[in-house]
């Protein structure tokens, strides 16, 4: 993505109000914006952020499953979730090469994420103590993380709306592989049906603060609908999701832990909804804060894994410089 | 590890099947060609997207200035004789 040129590159554009209509109406004309195209620095640093955070989320995403590889019940089921984590990390390199392309730097956003100054979704700071969160986080997690990513592949940043087709192509395997689980585990025996019920108890809520807080509370909402970063609020995409999953929670035989929920026939503009209870947004901030059972242990995790590696980093680099320099002597003595 | 050691990038090129071009695909970090195309093979041809790879140090790309997207291009936008659909061929003539 052409990207190692504009890092540290000067990004100030001149911010007349001619300059910023003229944006806007390459946006309004659906216009993609690719990144050597003049841009309102609003529009770089939002990108920036939200791609940032999307793809430190695949990474930590990382984490909760690859806690599961070894334990997988069955090879059929290890081959799946392997496979799984080893997309979430591919996901994580797509995305963090889209915000390469906005003049940040790889190592910037890493040290960023390790020091806690960016963020990632904090659904990945839930624990997964059984196999049954596995299933729920496929079918739950993935299934919500799907209808977030849809929109975005015609969000009007190129690189970002490229790496989004790639990533929705290859994740609708992920939530079908949860449903399986949670499936199988649903038809075994009372003691899989409770561990099934038992971990979409605990993820249910959680899922549904995963599409942000309300719209009247989101301050970066309106902005980005307008620049076409965003396609739909959060709000509605949430609905999206409850309108989707509840059918297949009742397939599953799983009972859906709101008193509160009840069809309702005049959401959605009259084609009816399920209506839904109150969430728990002091839970949400909480975690988003640091105050997750997992937060700490994630990022722990991941800097061990960042600090073990730099030998490794280090001797590639000094491999490749020592071949390079070999080269060259052969190069002349010919 | 300082600024000189950064982990250089490369543009990824796949061609999905022989016949057609090699097409960009996304970019990596690699210290150096083999680690590039090792990575480039995991990333990206994860099912069966790719019969051939190139990796390119995003160094050694020079494009075009976008500030001269003007010059460069629009300059094409008025020479329609370029096309065949600026000639008249009458329709008894049949497919040319």
């Amino acid at each position: 993505m052409y990207s190692q040129g504009l890092i540290g590159a000067k990004t100030d554009s001149d911010e007349t109000p001619e300059f910023l209509a003229a944006f806007q109406a390459r946006i309004d004309a659906d216009e993609k914006i690719e990144p050597n195209d003049p841009m309102p620095a609003g529009y770089r640093k939002t990108l920036v952020r939200q791609i940032g955070q999307h793809a430190h989320s695949e990474v930590i995403g990382m984490l909760p499953e690859g806690n599961w590889i070894t334990r997988a019940p069955t090879l059929r089921r290890k081959t799946a979730l392997l496979a799984k984590v080893q997309d979430e990390g591919g996901h994580g390199l797509y995305l963090y090469s889209a915000a390469e392309t906005l003049g940040v730097s790889r190592r910037q956003m890493t040290e960023e994420l390790l020091s806690g100054r960016a963020k990632y979704s904090s659904i990945f700071n839930y624990p997964t103590p059984t196999w049954a969160d596995i299933g729920a986080i496929g079918w739950l997690v993935d299934g919500a993380a799907i209808m977030n990513q849809i929109p975005l592949c015609r969000c009007s940043y190129g690189p970002y709306a490229r790496a989004m087709i790639r990533v929705c192509k290859e994740e609708s395997f992920h939530q079908r592989q949860g449903f399986e689980i949670m499936m199988t585990l649903c038809k075994g025996t009372q003691a899989q049906k409770d561990m099934a019920q038992d971990a979409f108890n605990r993820w249910w809520w959680p899922s549904l603060m995963m599409f942000g807080p309300h719209d009247s509370d989101s301050t970066n909402s309106d902005q980005s609908m307008l620049w076409k970063i965003k396609r739909f609020t959060n709000d509605e995409l949430r609905q999206k999701f409850v309108d989707a999953t509840v059918p297949q929670a009742e397939y599953l035989g799983l009972t859906i832990p709101d008193k509160d929920l009840k069809w309702n026939p005049d959401k959605n503009d009259g084609r009816g909804g399920y209506g839904f209870g109150a969430l728990d947004w002091d839970e949400f901030w909480s975690v988003v804060k640091g105050n997750g059972q997992m937060n700490r242990d994630r990022i722990r995790v991941k800097k061990a894994g960042w600090d073990n590696g730099e030998w490794v980093r280090e001797a590639a680099l000094a491999h490749a410089k020592k071949r390079k320099a070999r080269a060259a002597v052969q190069h002349a003595a010919e | 590890m300082n600024d000189q050691q950064e982990i250089p990038l490369w543009e990824v090129f796949i061609r999905p099947r022989n016949g057609l071009a090699h097409r960009h695909c996304g970019s990596l970090h690699a210290a150096d060609a083999t680690m590039a195309l090792q990575a480039a093979r995991d990333v990206y041809t994860r099912r069966g997207e790719g019969q051939s790879i190139w990796v390119v140090p995003s160094m050694q790309i020079t494009a075009s200035d976008p500030t001269q997207k003007g010059e460069n291009f629009e300059a094409q936008e008025d020479k329609i004789y370029r096309h065949p659909t600026f000639y008249e061929v009458p329709d008894e003539v049949g497919h040319m």
